[in-house]
């Protein structure tokens, strides 16, 4: 028997090894964005009634990192990630939101709803602070040390399987 | 105490892997080879009961049974409650065995020109192959499992699967994929036999033409589906799970022609085997990613690796296995006659050439970023520029020689009178490249061989239909050809045509897009049996007289809660104008994506086609081997003559 007749037989169990490798990995929610590893950009936003607004030199210089989280009052899944906002909060994590293309009263209205678990809150009304950040949508939230560097970006509703996965991405930022 | 269906059900899939088994272990000694059969019969008929079994328990909402409490719901129409049994994933494994149950129960019956050692050989395969997939169903995904307590009402079914698009498609697809079960475990028997000849590829054409028949219908229907239901604006996506189906019908299209020149000049033996075994391998293939959630897509329904492992076992046991026999016993099976390359062998060999390449890129494209990732840990997604650029050039090269082939003359060289015959399409076809250019501006080069090859091909299919001396065989190969054709004019006028508007307007505010007027009238909730819904009212005009009226919803489900888009469409000539409704921004202003697609319609248009060319065949292959057992019946000794059909 001429070996080349072994050929396809080699390339199946080559192909076997390499899936059955692969099966067990994990599928991601969290996105490795091309913002990861780059400075926050920029921005000064307008704060909701008379707090205070959010601008890029709040998010670095503190005692650890802090989460920003890009939200809407239209938005229903951010409805859904409201208790995993607050646990998160409780853990110890500062959460500062950014709010898209939103008028002040519905955001005061969903926050008095929903709860409003976040220090320092900036009025995005143009979208233009979401696009610098490579935000995709809402609800989105993105990881920063103190350095200011972005760290991690999920994108969608923060489910209650993915709290630990970001506590635990907090602190090896802290 | 009379037993429950569901009870009898689970048993009736145990007694069917018990009869597998013997289906299995039959061919091995001459003097089982006459349980095969009954085994088979019997096999077949305990799916059919297990089957019923678990419709039953659908239909009677019986939540006691995990699966229906999981997928189905009272309120659920009566068709989707039938459909729900596929429509997840143990139920849509359940349909896998009830189909290769069936084709065994056909194998069993039909009549067999090669031998009772023969078929029992062929079951024998087949029984393995079952005896996998029971066992991959009776330890790994139990569509019988009992919940206890029962819930007083079940989940609901995932909304976007709640329609008839995609309630035949699963199914569809599944005849396509078991029917190259079947060719696999002929081309094993064969080789075991060491008969591979025309009469082997007499016998196993008609399933190889059904299975491509069901794969071109289950693919039409996919991709129809994800065109008016996901609302993506788009009938192709080069979805990791979309070429899980397409690598076996490419393969099942190589074996198809293949075949033919095994049937008809006993030539391209072990290539024919080996694409049999192929075609085979990627229907499991199209399993596996599908059923382990291995790749990101869409459609990873679920996700959940020891089952992934199960069914990779499989694919490797039982693949590794007819590739060992192949490598064993190809040898043995002494290569065919020889003939010239501007032959129609010669032209059916490029065919099949072109279509491995096909295969190629799309199997690369596939597992690439998978292997990227694993390589580097970089993340890449692979999609439309990539396999667009690849496969398009070779697919109008494609159309070319399926112009020119038929025409060809069998073993000679001869190529007199050709240039005679491919005159008309010629001219057609370069007037319909020079009518886009001049009349719509079409200039891409892509867009115009595109037409030019559809053109060509049309033309050619039709003369080929319109010649003396029609036979079943050829009206099919016509029929298939121009189904190609009309195809790929739609897939090349919808993309090349195709205009589209993504606008943020306010109730009774409009736009204009390539000579429609569209204005947003309305936007009001509307309520189903189990949905709620915000429709929008489109009112496109031309040239000021109306021209429908679009109603695109965004929808959400209550049972499971999940939101979905319902696109507008309405048929404009044999194109669409298809609207999606977007999220509203907050201030009174909507999204609107509208697209105008000519001629899209021809895509699924052209599949019929296809499909309905392989049936026209499949009638010529029955009847020709009919016509070749009446005729060796009529000299031959009694004992030569063929078992009748029970």
């Amino acid at each position: 028997m001429p070996l080349t007749r072994l050929l396809p037989l080699v390339a199946l169990l080559a192909l076997g090894v390499f899936l059955a490798l692969n099966l067990g990995r994990p599928q991601q929610a969290t996105i490795r964005s091309a913002m990861v590893g780059k400075p926050v950009p920029a921005f000064a936003l307008p704060g909701l009634g008379d707090r205070p607004g959010l601008a890029s030199a709040d998010l670095a210089g503190g005692e650890g990192p802090v989460l920003v989280n890009f939200f809407a009052s239209w938005c229903l899944p951010c409805r859904v990630e409201a208790p995993q906002l607050k646990a998160l909060a409780e853990a110890g994590i500062p959460i500062h939101g950014i709010a898209l293309r939103d008028a002040p009263a519905d955001i005061a209205a969903f926050l008095a709803r929903h709860g409003d678990p976040f220090v320092r809150i900036g009025r995005d009304e143009q979208g233009q602070v979401a696009i610098a950040f490579g935000s995709s949508g809402v609800p989105e939230t993105f990881l920063i040390d103190r350095r200011g560097i972005i760290r991690l970006q999920h994108q969608g509703e923060i489910r209650p399987e993915h709290v630990a996965e970001i506590l635990a991405e907090a602190r090896r930022w802290r | 105490m009379i037993p429950s269906p569901a009870e009898l059900g689970h048993l009736s899939l145990w007694l069917a892997a018990a009869a597998a088994l013997v289906m299995a272990a039959a061919p091995v000694r001459p003097a089982l080879v006459g349980l095969a059969r009954p085994a088979a019969v019997a096999h077949g008929l305990l799916l059919l009961c297990a089957y019923a079994a678990m419709t039953h328990a659908f239909l009677v909402s019986d939540f006691s049974v995990s699966l229906v409490a999981t997928n189905s719901h009272t309120a659920k129409p009566l068709l989707y409650r039938l459909t729900g049994v596929w429509a997840n994933h143990e139920g849509s494994m359940l349909l896998w065995v009830l189909i290769l149950g069936v084709a065994g129960l056909a194998v069993a019956l039909a009549r067999m020109p090669l031998g009772e050692t023969f078929r029992a050989r062929t079951l024998g395969s087949l029984g393995v192959v079952a005896l996998g997939f029971l066992a991959f169903l009776l330890f790994a995904s139990n569509p019988f499992a009992r919940l206890d307590p029962a819930p007083p009402e079940g989940m609901g079914l995932n909304p976007l699967l709640q329609d008839p698009g995609l309630a035949f498609h699963p199914p569809t697809l599944y005849v396509g994929y078991v029917g190259l079960v079947v060719a696999f475990a002929l081309a094993v028997a064969a080789l075991l036999d060491g008969k591979v000849g025309p009469a082997w590829a007499r016998a196993t054409r008609p399933w190889v033409t059904l299975a491509w028949a069901f794969l071109t219908m289950g693919i039409a229907l996919g991709s129809w589906w994800a065109y008016y239901e996901l609302g993506w604006g788009g009938w192709w996506f080069w979805d990791p799970v979309e070429n899980a189906a397409l690598m076996p019908w490419l393969a099942a299209t190589a074996l198809l022609h293949s075949i033919r020149v095994l049937e008809t000049r006993d030539a391209l033996r072990n290539w024919t085997l080996m694409l049999a075994i192929a075609g085979f391998t990627f229907s499991m293939l199209g399993t596996f990613i599908v059923r382990s959630g291995l790749l990101t897509s869409v459609h990873a329904f679920a996700v959940d690796p020891t089952r992934g492992l199960f069914l990779l076992v499989l694919l490797l046991g039982l693949t590794g296995w007819a590739l060992l026999v192949w490598a064993l016993r190809a040898p043995k099976v002494a290569e065919g006659a020889r003939f010239a390359m501007t032959s129609r062998e010669g032209v059916l060999v490029v065919n099949n050439l072109l279509l491995m390449a096909l295969l190629a890129i799309v199997f690369i494209g596939t597992l690439y970023p998978m292997a990227l990732e694993a390589w580097n840990g970089r993340q890449i997604s692979v999609g439309p520029p990539y396999f667009n650029a690849t496969t398009v050039p070779l697919i109008v090269l494609l159309a070319v020689l399926m112009g020119v082939g038929p025409f060809l003359a069998w073993k000679r060289g001869t190529t007199s009178g050709l240039s005679r015959r491919l005159l008309l399409p010629g001219l057609v076809a370069t007037a319909s490249a020079g009518a886009m250019l001049a009349l719509f501006g079409v200039s891409g080069l892509l867009a115009l061989l595109g037409v030019a090859a559809s053109a060509w091909l049309a033309v050619a299919s039709l003369q080929l239909l319109l010649r003396r001396g029609l036979t079943f065989g050829r009206a099919g190969t016509a029929l298939a050809h121009l189904g190609v054709a009309v195809s790929i004019l739609g897939a090349t006028a919808s993309g090349a045509l195709q205009r589209e508007a993504l606008v943020s307007i306010p109730l009774g505010d409009g736009f204009a897009l390539s000579g429609f007027t569209v204005t947003l009238d309305d936007v009001a909730p509307r309520a189903g049996p189990n949905w709620t819904a915000l429709e929008a009212t489109l009112s496109v005009t031309r040239d000021g007289a109306p021209v429908a009226t679009l109603r695109p919803q965004s929808r959400t489900y209550t049972s499971p809660p999940m939101e979905t888009t319902e696109a507008g469409i309405a048929m404009w000539r044999a194109g669409d104008l298809y609207a999606v409704l977007g999220k509203p921004d907050g201030s009174g202003r909507w999204q609107v994506h509208f697209w105008v697609k000519p001629l899209i319609h021809f895509i699924w248009w052209g599949a019929v086609l296809m499909a309905l060319g392989a049936v026209v065949a499949l009638g010529g292959a029955l009847r020709l081997g009919a016509l070749a057992r009446r005729r060796r019946a009529l000299p031959a000794p009694p004992a030569a003559v063929p078992l009748p059909a029970e």
